[in-house]
């Protein structure tokens, strides 16, 4: 049984060392250079005396960066990739949360660092890839021994609802139970060739990863731009005979609704896992149309709360065009409880929160013991011992076959772009801009984006540039409408319904 | 051709408004547009002109300036 996520790489490392793991248009490391860049950082932790603790990572999404997380590892610490195309604003507030002592930083990226006033150590990852001779051998495998599966291995941070980022922490333990059953549903081995879409301060891309290095196999990380220019997107993936690609539903209709498959069609795809939003079965249906014939189809379900992901479902029917495809069925080693307000399971065909018991289940919210203990919950089924469950506040129930269909969520949390965001974040943000007395955001499903509306006397396009100026990309209201009054009900809320059927309804 | 241009800039403008639409010439290789903006250009073109710009015109190239989808648009139209 493994204990450490680094012996995916040490595995078999003498036989997989010379090829290539991870390549993106710029660079490429082999398994060999991976393990003697991530030894080099460790050594340098572990003689600057890290150790067990957070050590932020402000690189871009490029193969040296996994080469960093791997270091991290190395040392006895745990990564947080931080997201270098946010604002600067954004990543301090994370930092606030994780306070490491120390961070990696891409020699490209630290003129931007600056902005961020970080006041530990900075080590330059470039300086750390030229060191490999200079590794201590004996350290690091002292380290590795101390180390046990329930240490952290990273923290991804997520959208807060009180306008602060919570970040999930997970241990090796976790990570290995999430990739040991997900390489089994995705079947992968040492010729699969992944198409990585998702960035890397999210736990998406634990999916590439992970298994690449298990097996020996390979990943090419997909330039973010591609996927505005999808006939370009569709002859990268046919150039690299990539044949597994695990894309948010987004980037999959993105390539539908531009038409790209009557110009090119993917032809080495086998497995293509879709997650984290609704994808319409039309779309689906197109998508199988156009790749080779066999190819496997997969939705997945899960929050980062549980590693990544928990539920799978393999397309293995036709659906009708109202039809919602289902989540299927809890990972091996994992329980999905549907519980209702009363604390019990619910009946057959009921609708219940969705509870994840399971290895999978992370750490908590790290340095944040009340909203930890808010989500992360005795199990309201076991008085007797201890058992803590995820709390997803998603809401779910079992179709007559007795596959898990997702409802909707509980709360103001929605799906966008493959983010994951909690509209109460963008509105705290919003109403500290000046001329902004009180601010609404409502999504807009038909048409894929956040509406925000407010009053104030501040000019919409000058909250829009302020906004882009604090939140990512992926946050930003798609449509700013200024009004006079905003509307509330009568018990003194915000009328976020009417405001939805006035503002969020398509073609109005 | 300028009523093509003024149209796309404008469309340009609602999306960016704190970007000099006039003078950017690095639409796409300064990262400024994303998918989504992609999208929207291209249905807005759609509804407007009865433009419609398949996949294999959707090249970097011709969205990195308002002229140059100005220029897609008239070359779609006018051949």
């Amino acid at each position: 049984m493994i204990k450490n996520l680094l012996e995916y790489l040490y595995s078999d490392l003498d036989e997989k060392r010379d090829r290539v793991a991870f390549s993106d248009i710029n660079e490429s490391l082999t398994f060999g250079d991976l393990y003697d860049i991530s030894r080099a950082i460790g050594t340098e932790l572990a003689h600057a005396s890290f150790r067990r603790e957070p050590v932020a990572i402000y690189m871009d999404r490029r193969p040296a960066m996994i080469a960093a997380f791997l270091g991290v590892l190395a040392g006895g610490c745990f990564y947080v990739p931080l997201d270098s195309t946010a604002p600067a604003g954004r990543v301090k507030a994370v930092l606030e949360t994780a306070a490491p002592r120390v961070m990696i930083c891409g020699r490209d990226n630290l003129k931007k660092a600056e902005e961020l006033e970080f006041k530990g150590r900075v080590i330059v990852y470039e300086d750390m890839a030229g060191r490999c001779d200079s590794v201590d051998d004996e350290a690091l495998a002292k380290i590795f021994d101390a180390q046990i599966d329930t240490d952290p291995a990273y923290i991804v941070f997520t959208s807060g609802s009180t306008g602060t980022p919570k970040g999930v922490v997970a241990c090796h333990r976790s990570v290995i139970d999430y990739i040991e059953n997900l390489s089994d549903i995705l079947e992968v081995d040492k010729d699969t060739v992944f198409g990585n879409q998702s960035p890397f301060y999210f736990d998406a891309c634990l999916k590439e990863i992970y298994p690449t290095l298990k097996f020996g196999a390979s990943a090419w990380i997909v330039p973010r731009e591609y996927f505005m220019f999808p006939v370009k997107l569709v002859e990268f993936l046919n150039e690299h005979r990539i044949n597994t690609i695990c894309w948010v539903g987004s980037a999959l209709r993105m390539v539908l609704s531009l038409g790209t498959f009557k110009t090119v069609k993917p032809q080495y795809l086998r497995t293509v896992a879709f997650g984290s939003e609704v994808f319409p079965p039309e779309q689906l249906r197109l998508w199988k149309e156009a790749v080779p014939a066999g190819a496997m189809f997969i939705n997945l379900y899960g929050p980062t709360e549980g590693t990544g992901m928990c539920c799978f479902y393999k397309v293995d029917r036709e659906f009708e065009p109202n039809d919602h495809i289902p989540i299927g069925r809890p990972f091996k080693n994992c329980e999905v409880l549907l519980i209702g307000d009363d604390g019990r399971e619910v009946e057959a065909g009921e609708t219940g929160e969705i509870y994840v018991r399971g290895t999978c289940v992370t750490m908590g919210y790290f340095n944040n013991p009340e909203k930890t203990s808010d989500a992360y919950v005795q199990n309201p089924l076991n008085a007797a011992y201890p058992e803590i469950l995820y709390r997803t506040g998603d809401l779910a129930r079992r179709n007559e076959r007795g596959e898990l269909v997702f409802v909707s969520r509980r709360d103001y949390q929605i799906k966008h772009m493959g983010h994951r965001i909690e509209l109460g974040e963008i509105e705290g943000v919003v109403s500290n801009i000046e001329g902004v007395e009180i601010a609404a955001c409502v999504y807009d499903e038909t048409a894929d984006r956040i509406v925000l509306v407010y009053k104030g006397t501040a000019r919409p396009a000058s909250v829009n540039v302020s906004l882009k100026n604090t939140l990512p990309r992926y946050m930003l209201p798609g449509r700013t409408e200024k009004v006079e009054e905003m509307p509330f009900t009568p018990g003194g809320k915000i009328d976020r319904k009417g405001l939805k059927e006035r503002y969020a309804t398509a073609g109005v | 051709m300028e009523e093509y241009l003024d149209t796309v800039k404008e469309i340009l403008r609602d999306l960016h408004p704190d970007e000099d639409i006039d003078e950017c010439e690095s639409l796409v290789s300064d990262g400024i547009l994303d998918s989504y903006d992609i999208i929207t250009i291209i249905t807005q073109l759609a509804d407007e002109f009865d433009a419609v710009i398949t996949a294999d015109r959707i090249t970097p190239e011709n969205f990195d300036s308002a002229q140059a989808i100005a220029e897609l648009v008239d070359e779609i139209l006018n051949g």
